[in-house]
């Protein structure tokens, strides 16, 4: 019998082939990020310190690209659950959490694949990168998809046969946490029930945390609070996956 | 290799499976037959723990269903009613994974997906997308998948639903092999009377969550069923003498409708040609005559009083006899 650790490297490896055989397709889920890049980044005005607004835009639009990707990977499942794949991957020894957490774990390759995308595209039109930072900041946001891509995995186990279920939760919660954690327009300057709203959203500790970390401030307040948020949806997701796979069948 | 106790399943109210004792001997193959909703695919998802059972037990390969899980299903196959594969996936990589889900090494995981994409034939489509694949060559693919680390005991749930006649007879072809190259045990469920009648040795029949009957196809037959022959008589007059004289013949039943007469009798297809010579020599001209076999749909009409055909009228056949 196989190790909850092989179980696991089973599962990821499945997920991350259709990815490796058709590379392409990390891009799909990049499209919209890189329009708001392209069309949205030029309106920026320039910051008071006079460094280009790409370097407060940039780590938003990974995060965004992340969130997006991840948030739909749910789907994957809802569609081998409909034509039998899951029920296939049910009944063999693999351990039912084992059959999340791998899955959950793969929405880490895309997303550094999207990051160093978007990180290449921009440097040219000024973006300055600090690579420790950056490399940290990937590790933080890493923490933030596995959960997600947990949560999303969740989404679809609950949604059984109903896909409108699942694309209708998942676009209804998108923008409004999207928005809410200052993603593309600073929350500072909004209303106080808007400020207070983001500060129940974890989503606007992590993209502080990006900021900071893109920029090279590795030791500060804002980082140490961006990781917890992290790890602490990654923990969430996992923990919430996990139960819903074992429930699965 | 299979052995169950009062195995129940109830989904809210409705009893599923009521109470099901199934015992599968090593190397048999079995068909569970019944209509859609008789509980064929609850008993069989019962027996590869996809469904916890309400209540009762199971043991399948030696391991109990509800304590017993992961060895349960190290030790089975099983092939479902939907495609195994993922669409986005390419078969072999799927044949791989699952070898590895089953604790294959990369190595022998490679080689028996090999193996057996030579063996099924799907060498040319093996390294395609999945949603490229006829729904012949995705069957073929689950197969593929169920049989990966070469299981001692194999369960398909309809595995013969939605496929062409060629690609049915072809299925069937891979079934038989199976169980006479390496003396896998199969339990199957269908509602295909052919399918059930030519394959298995033994064919359980199954309706409302339980079992009804329980024997050979050509034992089932003979018990439930019997031979029937149906005499078309030239005159009324012709038919009251024929159905005098056939009630003469041992262990008949006639039942007379107009000019025609139906006889059930056992051995019918030895007895009618001596009973057409009498009927001659009493000068009685008969205008046709037709002996049927019983087939596995009369005897499930002989048990539950239904037709297992979807959509046929209940009791058909009989109706005929009074036509």
């Amino acid at each position: 019998m196989t190790t909850f650790a092989a179980d696991t490297v089973t599962v990821f490896s499945r997920e991350l082939r259709p990815v490796l055989r058709n590379p392409a397709s990390i891009v799909f889920s990049m499209v919209q990020p890189l329009f708001f890049l392209a069309l949205f980044a030029p309106l920026l005005p320039d910051t008071p310190d006079g460094s280009s607004a790409l370097q407060w835009f940039v780590p938003g639009i990974v995060v965004m690209s992340c969130l997006f990707g991840t948030s739909m990977t749910g789907s994957n499942l809802l569609f081998e659950m409909q034509t039998g794949s899951h029920e296939r991957m049910l009944v063999t020894p693999l351990r039912r959490p084992a059959l999340l957490v791998g899955r959950a774990l793969k929405e880490i390759v895309p997303m550094f694949a999207q990051a160093a995308l978007i990180v290449a595209v921009c440097v040219p039109f000024g973006f300055e990168v600090h690579l420790g930072g950056a490399l940290l900041g990937l590790a933080v946001l890493a923490a933030f998809c596995v959960g997600l891509g947990a949560l999303s995995y969740t989404l679809a186990l609950a949604s059984k046969n109903q896909e409108w279920l699942f694309w209708t939760v998942q676009q209804t919660l998108l923008f409004p946490l999207l928005l809410l954690a200052g993603m593309l327009l600073p929350v500072e300057g909004g209303p106080g029930w808007l400020q207070t709203a983001a500060r129940f959203n974890p989503l606007t500790y992590v993209v502080d945390a990006e900021r900071a970390l893109f920029n090279g401030e590795v030791a500060a307040a804002t980082t140490v609070t961006g990781a917890l948020a992290a790890v602490a949806v990654g923990a969430l997701g996992l923990a919430v996956g996990v139960r819903a796979m074992r429930r699965s069948a | 290799m299979i052995e169950t106790h009062e195995l129940t399943r109830h989904f809210k109210d409705v009893r599923a499976v009521d109470g099901i004792d199934l015992r599968v001997a090593e190397g048999e193959l079995v068909a569970l037959l019944g209509p859609n909703g008789a509980g064929k695919s609850t008993t069989l998802r019962m027996l590869t723990t996809l469904i916890p059972p309400t209540s009762g037990t199971a043991r399948v390969a030696g391991f109990d269903v509800t304590r017993q899980q992961r060895q349960v299903r190290q030790h089975i196959g099983y092939i479902g009613q939907g495609n195994g594969a993922a669409h986005s996936q390419r078969g072999r990589d799927e044949l791989i994974s699952q070898g590895r889900a089953y604790g294959l090494t990369v190595r022998a995981a490679r080689a028996r997906a090999a193996e057996l994409i030579d063996s099924l034939g799907l060498g040319e489509v093996a390294d395609r997308t999945v949603s490229t694949l006829s729904g012949g060559q995705r069957r073929r693919l689950d197969i593929a998948m169920g049989l990966i680390h070469a299981p001692r005991l194999l369960f398909l749930d309809e595995p013969s639903t939605g496929l062409d006649p060629q690609n049915r007879a072809n299925l069937q072809e891979h079934i038989v092999a199976l169980r006479r190259e390496h003396g896998t045990t199969i339990l199957l469920t269908t509602h295909y009377l052919d399918e059930a009648d030519s394959l298995a040795e033994r064919v359980i029949v199954v309706d409302h969550g339980r079992i009804v009957a329980d024997d050979t196809p050509d034992r089932l037959k003979a018990v439930h069923a019997g031979d029937r022959v149906v005499l078309t008589l030239a005159t009324g007059a012709d038919a009251d003498r024929a159905a005098a004289l056939s009630a003469r013949v041992p262990a008949a039943t006639v039942t007379r409708g107009g000019r025609t007469l139906h006889i059930a009798v056992p051995g019918a297809p030895a007895l009618v040609p001596g009973l057409l010579a009498d009927l001659r020599a009493d000068g009685v001209t008969v205008a046709a005559v037709e002996v049927s076999r019983p087939t596995l749909d009369d005897v499930f009409l002989n048990l539950t009083g239904r037709s297992l055909r979807e959509g046929a009228p209940v009791a058909a056949d009989l109706d005929l006899v009074g036509a």
